[in-house]
This record gives structure tokens, sequence and C-alpha cells, in this order.
């Protein structure tokens, strides 16, 4: 994160790793993708155990939706902050998208546990493998992306994240947001749509 | 890349947008739920929630992710392997029965 | 240098080249390995109720043949033309993300070494290379065979995935200036297009085999019938990126032949728009066809007919491009070199290949035909007669601009005709062993089917495509040594790569060249092209060499090993590695 590729000229001229970035989240459509499709696909087909009207908890994640869409407008507030050499701004807000990225695997955390404990398991029925699988590899990206937005926050306190380094917030806002839209999905897929 | 900076300029909009978003994204969130709870609603359930939830799908990635200012190569890197999810999608729903015609 | 110090400077390379050459000679070493599993299937059925190998035996040898040659030759085969060719064919001095680049390759060949250490356990995998549920669920596939294969396959696809994002970045946007999509060089477009389909297609086997594994490990349902799950979920994905995957297979090839036959007709590529487009129109049908390897399971006459239908339609783009060959030599100065004799043979084997594929496009003939010899003919005659020999055609094509010495074309006859003797020897026969009834992946078969005959002839062949690769090896070894020098563009051909020295220094071009036509060395309407100066006019920064890809590329397969083994010690080392690998890496200053 430290060379100024920049300098470079590129035939488009557009930053090498930000159409990197940009293939990667389009391979995760795929994957997401295959997902969600296998989610649906098992809807309704498991034949013991609770199933998602005796289990899911709207008003909860209702607020945890809440709380990750908000940390998507902390996200750009970063960036904005960081473009226009704000040191402190950057800082509030990337704490604050990580933060609000940390309450929003709380909520995971409990919600798992909380359902574990009325039997839905991965084990007891297709409804669990598939939403367990889901949302779990949904939150596994939101913690890398915790770990990233802590390391940003880290560079700045080293002084290494001024308006040059932009690119570098924005590449991690890419990645967050685009955690958000899959949540925006599940969301209105798995929770919603029962 | 010196045409850079100039083009940052233009791709990202301002604050007041961003929080404009924020704003209807919530809104559509709080509709959403609330459609959920109208037994009324029911039957239109399916089609309006997914249309919201497309709806705040497009203002994320087109706003918060520039999408819609930035390069159009962007917008053709992320749009081809989305249009392949969604038919592979589709066609997995109906291969398995889940929807007919 | 001394001895370490090279080991060391090939181990934290960074340089395109030299990744291209480790992934040629790592995919050529597990090539000759799949060969052997091969041979050794070939001896077992060379006659009926034959007892060189068990049928346990034979269960793995077929996985590792398939897995092997698609995952560990033919792809990362391609892979070293895409590493070497691509960054010269656009005038670059190396890939978008040159330490990814590493990390792909080291990622992959432990990978394949990982998968190929099952042997020495015991526990080679053995249900096929498409590993069907729920032949693959711990209840019918106890120990560590399906194990080993699906980790691998997520490893290997994990350096796929890194490596397609790294040539498309490259390809869009390190070109030269002038050099517009529209003036690409063929194979560069291919290349395009076959990383797009990996980063698409990948991820879905990703998560089939996330199923599988969390099915074998936790217990969980998604492939199990009796929780109300469904077999055919895993061949859908599988197939999603199965089908995908065959045009991974074979589009690199079919850009190798469109660079090699106007090069050797001395005319410029017939319909190059119509070959990047159909190209392009292959992956996005590709996407659509993925259940014609499905009929069997009955899918109902609707989905029957649909997919019949887009498999019928695909092959019209993949028809075009035999034309626009056949076209390029129409009325051309042929010269039949080693390399142009391998395309045109490309071209003869995949028109056979395509055929006897669009005859199971048709439900029922393929109902007759799957699961038998006739469709092992089929994807043979593409995958060898097409991929492999499209691959050995770039092979004769490039070495002089990798190595600077031309391969012995007297040799290089004599293994062409080896091959595509042995191959039409090996895999003709087949149709007719199938449509007589032998079906596929069984050890053995009675002498009362009345194959023996047959089946000995394709042993026979065979041994011959194995003869004409040691021969390879041997005009290898005999170039090393004797071999002409080769000059700069020894074959008077048309693209970039051919500008520079061979093989190329280091920064690849002295001055970065300003594209002007889509033949930038070849002289036309008025244009004659100038040559490069000999040295580069000021100095050239070169990035420095990196461990931590490496480093980080062990982390990943020492995560593996811990999930092998069930040891949460060892993954969370892995991890960890991975974790500090990646740190270091973004860390450390590295100037592109
Ligand atoms: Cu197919």
């Amino acid at each position: 994160m430290t060379h100024a590729e920049a300098t470079h000229r590129t035939s488009t001229g557009l930053d090498s790793r930000k159409i990197g970035m940009w293939t990667f989240i389009g391979s995760e459509c795929l994957l997401f993708g295959s997902l969600i499709s296998t989610y649906l696909v098992y809807h309704g087909k498991s034949v013991a155990g609770p199933t998602t009207r005796e289990i899911l908890n709207i008003p909860l994640t209702s607020i945890s939706t809440f709380v990750l869409l908000m940390s998507s407008l902390a996200m750009v507030l970063a960036l904005a902050a960081v473009t226009r050499g704000d040191t402190l701004w950057t800082r509030v807000w990337l704490a604050t998208t990580a933060a609000l990225g940390s309450v929003f695997l709380g909520f995971q955390v409990y919600e798992f546990t909380a359902f574990v404990h009325e039997g839905l398991t991965l084990q007891v029925n297709l409804f669990g493998s598939t939403f367990f699988v889901l949302t779990g590899t949904h939150g596994a990206h939101v913690a890398v992306g915790v770990l990233w937005l802590l390391s940003l926050l880290v560079r700045s306190f080293q002084g290494k994240l001024g308006p040059e380094k932009a690119l570098n917030v924005e590449l991690a806002g890419l990645y967050w947001h685009f955690v958000d839209v899959v949540w925006i999905v599940i969301f209105t897929v798995v929770y919603l749509l029962q | 890349m010196s045409e850079q900076p100039q083009h940052h300029e233009q791709a990202h909009p301002g604050v007041g947008t961003y929080l404009t978003v924020a704003g209807v994204l919530t809104v559509i969130t709080l509709v959403e739920v609330g459609a959920f709870y109208v037994p009324a609603f029911q039957g239109w359930l399916a089609p309006v929630l997914l249309t919201l939830s497309a709806t705040k799908f497009v203002l994320v990635v087109g706003f918060f992710m520039h999408l819609k200012t930035d390069h159009h190569l962007f917008r053709v890197i992320f749009a081809a392997p989305l249009l392949i999810a969604v038919a592979v999608a589709v066609a997995l729903l109906f291969l398995f029965g889940v929807v007919a015609l | 240098m001394r001895l370490r110090s090279r080991i060391w400077s090939w181990v934290t390379t960074t340089d395109h080249k030299r990744i291209g050459i480790l992934y040629g000679v790592s995919a050529f070493a597990f090539f000759l390995v799949g060969g052997l599993e091969a041979l050794i299937m070939r001896l077992q059925l060379a006659s009926s109720d034959n007892s060189v190998v068990s049928a346990e035996t034979f269960n793995e040898l077929f996985t590792m043949h398939g897995t092997t040659m698609v995952f560990l030759a033919v792809m990362p085969l391609s892979a070293a033309f895409f590493n070497f060719v691509v960054p010269l064919q656009i005038g670059a001095r190396d890939v978008a993300f040159p330490r990814l680049n590493a990390f792909s390759y080291w990622v992959f060949l432990l990978g394949g070494l990982f998968m190929n250490v099952s042997f020495l356990v015991g526990a080679a995998p053995n249900t096929g290379w498409f590993g069907y549920a729920n032949l693959t669920s711990s209840q019918f596939s106890p120990g560590l065979h399906v194990d080993f294969w699906a980790i691998g396959l997520q490893v290997l696809g994990i350096a796929s995935i890194a490596a397609g994002i790294n040539f498309i970045v490259t390809i869009v946007n390190l070109r030269a200036p002038g050099m517009r999509l529209m003036r690409m060089p063929v194979f560069t477009w291919m290349t395009l297009v076959t990383q797009f389909i990996v980063v698409t297609a990948f991820p879905v086997i990703t998560a089939a085999l996330v199923f599988l594994m969390f099915d074998r490990t936790f217990g969980t349902n998604f492939y199990v019938v009796a929780a109300g799950g469904d077999v055919l979920l895993w061949q859908h994905l599988f197939w999603l990126f199965g089908h995908p995957e065959v045009y991974i297979l074979i589009l690199p090839a079919m850009g190798i032949v469109s660079e090699v036959i106007p090069t050797f007709s001395r005319k410029p590529l017939f319909g190059y728009a119509v070959v990047v487009y159909s190209g392009l129109l292959i992956a996005i049908l590709g996407w659509g066809v993925w259940a014609h390897h499905m009929f069997q399971v009955g899918l109902g006459p609707i989905a029957d007919s649909v997919f019949a239908a887009t498999t019928m339609l695909i092959a019209i783009p993949t028809g075009v491009k035999i034309f626009n060959w056949i076209a390029t030599m129409w009325g051309g100065k042929l010269n039949f070199t080693t390399a142009m004799l391998f395309s045109v043979g490309f071209i003869a084997m995949f028109i056979i290949g395509g055929l006897s594929g669009v005859m199971h496009s048709s439900p029922p003939a393929d109902l007759q035909q799957t699961d038998t010899y006739f469709v092992v003919a089929h994807f043979h005659y593409v995958l060898v007669g097409g991929s492999v020999l499209g691959l050995f055609s770039g092979i004769y094509y490039w070495w002089p601009k990798v190595f600077g010495r031309l391969l012995s074309e007297s040799i290089g006859k004599w293994h062409f005709w080896l091959t595509m003797i042995g191959a039409n020897l090996t895999f003709f026969p087949m149709h007719f062993v199938g449509l007589l009834g032998m079906p596929r992946r069984v050890y053995t078969y009675d002498v009362a089917l009345g194959l023996d005959t047959l089946n000995l002839v394709v042993t026979i062949g065979a041994f011959a495509m194995a003869l004409g690769t040691l021969v390879f090896v041997g005009n290898v070894c005999w170039t090393w040594r004797k071999g002409e020098a080769a000059t700069a563009n020894p074959w008077d051909a048309a693209m970039l790569e051919w500008a520079i020295p061979s093989p190329p220094p280091v920064y690849n071009f002295s001055v970065i060249p300003t594209v002007k036509s889509r033949l930038p060395l070849w002289s036309e309407d008025g244009y004659e092209p100038k040559p490069l100066p000999e040295d580069p006019p000021g100095p050239i920064h070169l990035p420095d060499g990196s461990y931590w890809p490496p480093v980080t590329a062990v982390g990943i397969i020492v995560a593996a090993t811990g999930l092998l083994t069930g040891s949460l010690w060892v993954a969370l080392a892995g991890i960890g590695m991975l974790v500090v690998g990646i740190y270091a890496w973004a860390l450390e200053p590295f100037e592109v």
C-alpha cells in the first residue's frame, strides 16, 4: 500500500488496483449468487426442525440491517474526509464504520447463538445448513472488512494516510459497500420473503 | 495518470448527496419491514420487496460505490458478472421448480 | 551466481517471464504424471479381465488423470503462455500485479503437490473429476480421498481467480499507446475472455465445494437426500462451472492457433473481428448450456429442449473460428513448420471433436452415448486434439522467444506425427468402443463384449503418444545443447513480442512502442515498422523480488493441511502465516 503506482501511465487512465477491486467484486457476485440460489432452491424443503417463520427475528435483524446501512454512510464520509485531507474526520468515520460493522457482527453472533438454542443448527435441516453457510460467509466478509478498516485506521495514526492515499480508502470502501449490498439482498430474500 | 485527480472530482458526489441517499435507504428499509407486517400486503409481498431491495441495491452501488458517475469500464466489469449471477439464479429456480411459468 | 542465490532469485521472482517458465515447467511435469496415469489405465484395459491394477486403484487413476490434466496440466500450461506472452504482446514491462502473479504460481504449485501427496498416503481422490454427490459423502467415501480432492480444488481456485483478476487488469490497463482493444493480438483477446470466464466460473465451484466440505466435516445436509437435499444441486453447480471450464481449456489454444496460422500463411488473420466477437459470444453463451451434461437425469422436456438448443447454438461461434483459420490459410504462402503442423492438426482434430460434441447436444442421442467411451472419445478429441496440440504449437512457436534457441524442426516433425497418429489411434476407436456399449470408469470388461482388439489398438495409440512426448523431451535436451540460436523474429511474425531480442531483456522493451496497426511488425499500406532502439535511452526501474508471495502461498497450504487433518492448530498456524504474509506484502516497499 505504500508505493505510488499513480505515477505510471495506464491505458485507461485508471488505477489498476481499482479495476482489480471491481473485477474481484464481479467474481464475488457469482459466489454469493451461488449461495443465495442454493438457499432459495432449498427453501421450504426441510423435512425436520424449525422453519423460517418459527426462527427468524425480523425486528432484531431490521436493526442490524439499519446498522450496516449506516456503516456504508460512514464509509463514504470517511472517503470524502480523506480526499479533502481532513485527518481527524477520516479517523472518526473509519472508526465509526468499523464500529458499526462490529455491532453488526455482534448482532449476528447473538442471532446465531439464539437460533442454536432454539434448535436451529447447521445439521438439523436444510434451512439450518443453507442459512448458516450463507449468512456465515457474509459475516466472514464483514469481519475481513472490519480488519481492513482497522488497518487503515492504524495507517492513519502512523501518518501514512494522507489525501494521496485516498485510493486505499476507496478500495476498502468498494469492498465494504459490496458486502452491504449483498446484505440488502439477503435481508429481503432470506428474512422478509419467508 | 495525470487526468486522474480531475476525474476524481466529478466522480464523487458531495456529502449532501450521501446523506440524502442514506435517508432514502432508511425510508425504504422502514417501508420494507412495514410491508412485511401488513397482512393486506401478503399477496404482493414478493414483487414489492424485490423492487424495493433492487432500488436499495442500485442506490448503494450507484452513489456510494460511485458507479453512476465513475468510468464506464467499472460498470461493465460489475454488470456482466452480476447479470450472469442473476440469470443463473433464475434458471436454477426454474430447474428446481421453485418458480414455474 | 552461486546456486543458492540462483534458486532464491527464482523463488522470489516477480518477473512475468520467469513466472511463465515456472508455470510451464511445473505444468509439464504434472502433464507427465497425468499421462502416466493414463498409460497405467490403458495397460489395464489392453485386454479383457485384466488385473494390472485393482478396481480401487483404477478409480484413483481416472480421477487423478482427469483432475491433473484439467487443473494441473492444461490450465497452467495456458497460464505459462499468458504469463510469458501477453505482457510482450501488449507492449508492457510486466503484469499489473507482479507479486500477485508470483502468489498465483506458488499457490498452484503447492495445491498441485498437495493433491498428489494423496497417493503417498494411499488416499488419492477416487470419485471422478466431477465428484458427483452423494458418492462423495462421508458415508460412501470414508477416508481422506475426497477431502484431498475438495480442499485441493479450493486451493487451486484461489490461484486461478487471483491470476484471472491480474490478467484482466493487465490487458485492460497496461496496453502500449495505440494498442486499442481491436488492435490486440487474438491470443491476448482469448486470454482476456478466458480470464473473464475464470473469475466468474470458479466461484460457483467454490460454493459447491464449500457445501461438500461442510457436509463431510460438519454434517450439514446440502447433498443429503434423507434430509430433503437434492444430489442434483451438486451436478448443477459443478456443470455451471464445468462447462465454462471447457472454454477455459480450449480458448487459449484457439488464441495460439490464431497467432501461428497467420504467421506461417504470410497473411493477416481472416475476419479478425469475427474471431474476437465469437470468442466473446462463447464466453456468454457458455453459461447457458451446462445441463447438456445432465440429460440422463431427466430434467423434463422443456429443460432438455432449451439446453439442446443452446448447445447447438454455441457450435456456431466455434465453427466460425474454424472457417476463419481455414480462410486464413487459403491462398497463403504456407510454411509447414512444426508449430504450423500442430496448429493444422488442431483444426482437423477439433472438427472431429466438435462434430461428436454436436451429436450429443441432442438428448435422445446423448442418452445412448452418455457414460460410454463415445463421450471419452469426444472430449479427448477437443482436449488432446484441441488444447494439447494447440499448446504444443505454442511451445514450438514461442520457444525461441523464451529461450533464444529454436527447437529442432526435424525432431519436432517426429514429435508431431507420433502425437497425431497416436492420438487418432487412441481416440478414434473409442467412438466405436463406446457405441458398442463399453461404459466409462469401469476397470475391466468381459471378453464376451468382443472389444479386446479395439481396446488393444487404443492402448497402442496411447503408447505412441507417450513416445511422441518422449521425443519432445529429447528435442528439448538436444536444443538445450545444440539448438540453433534464434534471432529476434525467426518466423518473421507480426506481433510485438517479436520486436525485442530472443530471449527478451528483463525490461522487455527498450522503449515502450507506439502501436499503429493490428500487425505492428508487418509493413502494409505504406506503413513501415521502425525497429526499437537496441538499448534503453535511460535507466529502467524494475521491481525487486519479494518472498512474501511464496510465504503467503505456504500459509494457505498449511491451513489446507490443517483442514484436511482436522488439526485446528495447524490450520491456525497456516492462517497466521497467511495474515502475516498479506500485511508484510502490503507494507513492504515495492515499486512497480
Ligand atoms: Cu458442456
